[in-house]
């Protein structure tokens, strides 16, 4: 029998962006809330002290900010007629645990989405007419536009201290800035972070191509800086520890030193660590949730009641909570009936690197993880179908989060992997090197999904989430048409060789290698109840005490990284909530 | 290995090193380095660390890991090799680690086959990849050149091996050769690179060849600088400067 414990008005799964972002919100709003986090607890001044967070073994290898697999995974498949094994290494897309969760080891890249991703279907056909869309691509318009987000972005930004530069103010394009952005009501908080070489002569080869650079917005602050809520961050020093570990130096923006130093003290708040949430309990009519059961640090299963469900467990495990909770019909990919598990879909990313003699002092150590130039030239509006061969469009970028040996040394075409030549191969590259990168859209399919797999299931015995997953033709010309243009920039440069990594036809999802964190959809929100599981306010169409405000949320994906647009989904979502849900309970959008 | 005459002295050398049960002369000369170390190998030197022994890997295995590191990662006019920065001490600690023994991978079946885009899916954790790998190189040698294990075939054979299974051409009785090779090397790179604390990478001396500051984490200063290569050597987790 599990143990029941104190009803709280509140109950949030995850101690990530989204779990302390609607923990701040809702005790703002005087609610009671707990946070329910399955790792342990982190700060900085204990977890991510100087130097022992930076021992690249542990954090790389041994993934220790990580979460690890040996409790739960998710199961991988190409598609519908194939058997999905589990991913039992870290590989493609790292997850994390304990308090910050992926936000406290992500790199920084704090990006907004542009107006014209979030109504990318009736952009598309209002341009290029419906036949401009492949067979089984089933992208869909956000229900939320640029203009309703904009606040909560800009509020996102100063929270985290965002460093970059407007390229559109009020409506006007100013020098410096991305001229293809939306419009900003207010600067960055932070200017530009110093550029490192790679990124200094990015900005030099894409002005000679006739693309407009621009510094990569990055929550990785170039200065000190105190946020909204008073927390204080001091300025990045290059470390080159970002990605994969929990930042030494309060310079990067994350859940543990932005938001929770607030939120600690708050009579109304509770953080409780060491607790895994394993379902959703719906009452017996399945249309209201009851609060959630969970294990405690002992192992003793807990029910914790509350009246609001937040889900902020990570794209991926939100709806895997969903489908093992019955919130919401499964997504059959027969009948392309049901919602939960509909519109899976990753980040289509590629890399392309150069190689240089010793004059060129690269520096890969040095690092900063959100840092570095970029352009959209090619990227939303920009991208004509007609003309590229593809949907969608992604942003070239140079970005330096910082190498060390461990984490792996890119060597130059030929270099053998081991041995003498191996060792010259590996010494030239680490101070002569760098790398450009393409992150590009990635659209939704009907049979790219979620659901719950058949044959294997996690240490609490539940079925494990199942993917099925595979590069379609319109994201493999993508990644042809992109890294094109990247090498053609490179050249430029007159580097002694180039490596570039673009998909080819028949390339399929390789699950071993990392490629980003970005997996979104899955649990979409959308205008219609029958082919989006959330309401314009994240709110379950089905369940409507349950709010999932995480990147499963995208109907697709665009060219850039989510978590802007994740922290602008939460903080608009708790709007909602403090305002109209909590005089009101009920659906916020009728069906 | 450019130099042949140097690499037969290093073999024979290793040799004693592996034959004599690890004795206080055969550990010193892995932590002096073994290129120069020469005559000395069963004197012990003095003010020394205490010889290692290995705790995970039995005789036969320690033989094979110092040889196959060794070719993997051999001393040159580049910098160091793996067996004189201790990575062999490394593997042993390491396999003992509760990551060897798959703490954070996901262990359970059913164990299906499956494309290599989805990775390993055996039921072999990382330090029984390593183990049965090499005894299933060793038989593999043992039936093939006329009896001799691994460690006793001379050099370019050894790095013929190697090259075979890396290229998954040697088909080993129990275990995928390219998985056993690609997690072997992975381990041999970790115990060259990592910080000192982790038993390899003796000094700093992967380090210092590649011109890698170690744990110094602030670059401030320097981003802006084009002209000149970084000055400072490296720092290790202990503070120590190398
Ligand atoms: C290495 C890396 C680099 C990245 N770089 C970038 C970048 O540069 N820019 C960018 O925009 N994005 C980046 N990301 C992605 C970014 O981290 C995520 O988008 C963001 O953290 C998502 O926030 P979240 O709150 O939804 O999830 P998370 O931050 O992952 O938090 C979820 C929390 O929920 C907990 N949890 C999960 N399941 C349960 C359960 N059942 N019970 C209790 N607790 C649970 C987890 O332990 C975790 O702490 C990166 C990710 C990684 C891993």
């Amino acid at each position: 029998m599990a143990i029941v414990k104190e009803k709280k008005d509140a109950v949030i799964v995850g101690a990530g962006w989204v779990g302390a972002i609607m923990a701040k919100e809702l005790t703002d709003a005087g609610l009671n809330v707990v946070i329910l986090e399955r790792g342990p607890d982190r700060d900085t001044q204990t977890d991510f002290a100087y130097p022992r967070v930076i021992d690249e073994l542990e954090g790389s290898v041994h993934r220790k900010y990580l979460q690890s697999l040996a409790q739960e995974t998710v199961t991988i498949r190409h598609n519908l007629s194939t058997v999905a094994v589990p991913k039992r290494r870290m590989g493609s897309f790292k997850p994390g645990t304990g308090v910050g969760g992926a936000g406290s080891h992500w790199s920084g890249v704090h990006f907004r989405a542009l107006p014209e991703d979030l109504n990318l279907r009736s952009t598309m056909e209002q341009r290029y007419g419906k036949k401009i869309m492949p067979a089984g691509m089933s992208i869909q318009d956000f229900p939320v536009t640029f203009e309703e987000l904009e606040p909560h972005f800009s509020h996102f930004e100063y929270v985290c201290g965002t460093s970059g530069k407007a390229g559109v103010l009020n409506g006007k394009v100013v020098e410096g800035g991305n001229p293809f952005e939306g419009s900003r009501s207010r600067e960055y908080p932070l200017g530009p972070n110093p550029d490192y070489l790679g990124g200094e002569m990015f900005y030099k080869a894409a002005r000679e191509m006739g693309y407009h650079p621009f510094p990569i917005p990055a929550s990785n602050t170039s200065a000190s800086y105190v946020n909204p809520y008073g927390c204080q961050m001091g300025p990045c020093n290059f470390c080159g520890f970002c990605s994969d570990y929990g930042c030494l130096n309060y310079s990067k923006a994350s859940p543990n030193i932005n938001i929770f130093p607030v939120l600690r003290g708050r009579k109304n708040f509770e953080m409780r660590t060491l607790a895994q949430v394993l379902k959703v309990n719906l009452t017996a009519d399945g249309k209201m949730a009851t609060g959630v059961n969970y294990l405690d640090a002992g192992g003793q299963e807990c029910e914790q009641p509350a009246d609001i469900v937040i889900l902020g467990a990570f794209s991926l495990y939100n709806v895997h909570l969903m489908l093992i909770s019955k919130i919401g019909p499964a997504y059959d990919p027969v009948t392309r009936t049901g919602t939960v598990g509909r519109n899976y879909s990753y980040q289509n990313l590629n890399r392309v690197s150069l190689f240089f003699d010793k004059n060129v002092h690269a520096n890969q150590f040095m690092g900063i993880g959100g840092g570095g130039t970029a352009f959209d030239d090619l990227n939303g509006n920009r991208n004509d179908p007609t003309k590229s061969g593809f949907v969608g469009g992604g942003v070239i970028w140079a970005r330096q989060p910082g190498g060390g040996p461990v984490r792996g040394i890119a060597t130059a075409p030929g270099v053998p992997n081991w041995g003498s030549d191996w060792k010259k191969g590996a010494k030239d590259a680490m101070r002569h090197s760098f790398y450009y990168e393409v992150q590009g859209s990635c659209m939704a399919y009907d049979d790219a999904y979620l659901d719950l797999d058949p044959n294997y299931k996690d240490a609490f015995g539940r079925p494990l989430l199942r993917m099925t997953f595979d590069w379609h033709d319109n994201e493999i010309a993508a990644s042809a048409y992109l890294v094109d243009k990247a090498q053609e920039m490179c050249k430029v440069l007159n580097p002694l060789a180039t490596k570039g990594d673009a998909k080819k036809p028949g390339t399929h999802y390789n699950i071993n290698q990392y490629q980003s964190t970005h997996t979104v959809g899955g649990a979409i929100m959308g205008a219609d109840p029958k082919t989006s599981a959330l309401n314009k306010y994240l709110q379950s169409w089905d369940v409507p005490n349950v709010f999932a405000p995480g990147a499963n949320a995208f109907p697709q994906n665009n060219g850039y990284n989510p978590t802007g647009m994740v922290g602008a989904l939460a903080y608009w979502c708790a709007k909602a909530i403090r305002e109209q849900y909590i005089k009101n309970p009920g659906p916020l959008v009728q069906a | 290995m450019s130099d042949d005459q140097q690499s037969q002295s290093r073999r024979r050398l290793i040799k004693s090193l592996v034959f004599v049960p690890m004795g206080a002369g055969a550990a010193a000369a892995l932590h002096q380095g073994l290129p120069n170390a020469n005559a000395s190998a069963t004197a012990p030197a003095e003010g020394k660390p205490n010889p290692y022994t290995p705790k995970f890997f039995n005789a036969k295995e320690w033989k094979f890991v110092i040889a196959a590191v060794d070719r993997l990662i051999p001393h040159d006019e580049h910098g160091p090799g793996a067996v004189e920065l201790g990575v062999p001490e490394f593997l042993d600690r390491h396999m003992q680690s509760p990551y060897a023994s798959g703490s954070i991978w996901y262990m359970q079946g059913p164990f299906l086959e499956a494309t290599s885009e989805f990775g390993y899916q055996g039921k072999l954790p990382l330090k029984d990849i390593i183990r049965v790998g090499i005894a299933n190189v060793d038989a593999h040698c043992v039936k093939t050149f006329s009896s001799k294990a691994f460690a006793d075939l001379d050099l370019r054979m050894q790095e013929a091996v190697l090259k075979d299974l890396e290229g998954g051409k040697i088909k080993l009785a129990d275990i995928s050769s390219k998985q056993f090779f690609a997690d072997f090397l992975a381990e041999t790179r970790a115990g060259y690179f990592s910080d000192p604390s982790h038993g390899g990478n003796k000094d700093m001396g992967a380090w210092k060849m590649i011109g890698y500051p170690g744990m110094r984490g602030d670059y401030l200063e320097w981003v802006k600088i084009r002209d000149k290569p970084y000055p400072l050597g490296p720092v290790d987790l202990a503070g120590r400067r190398g």
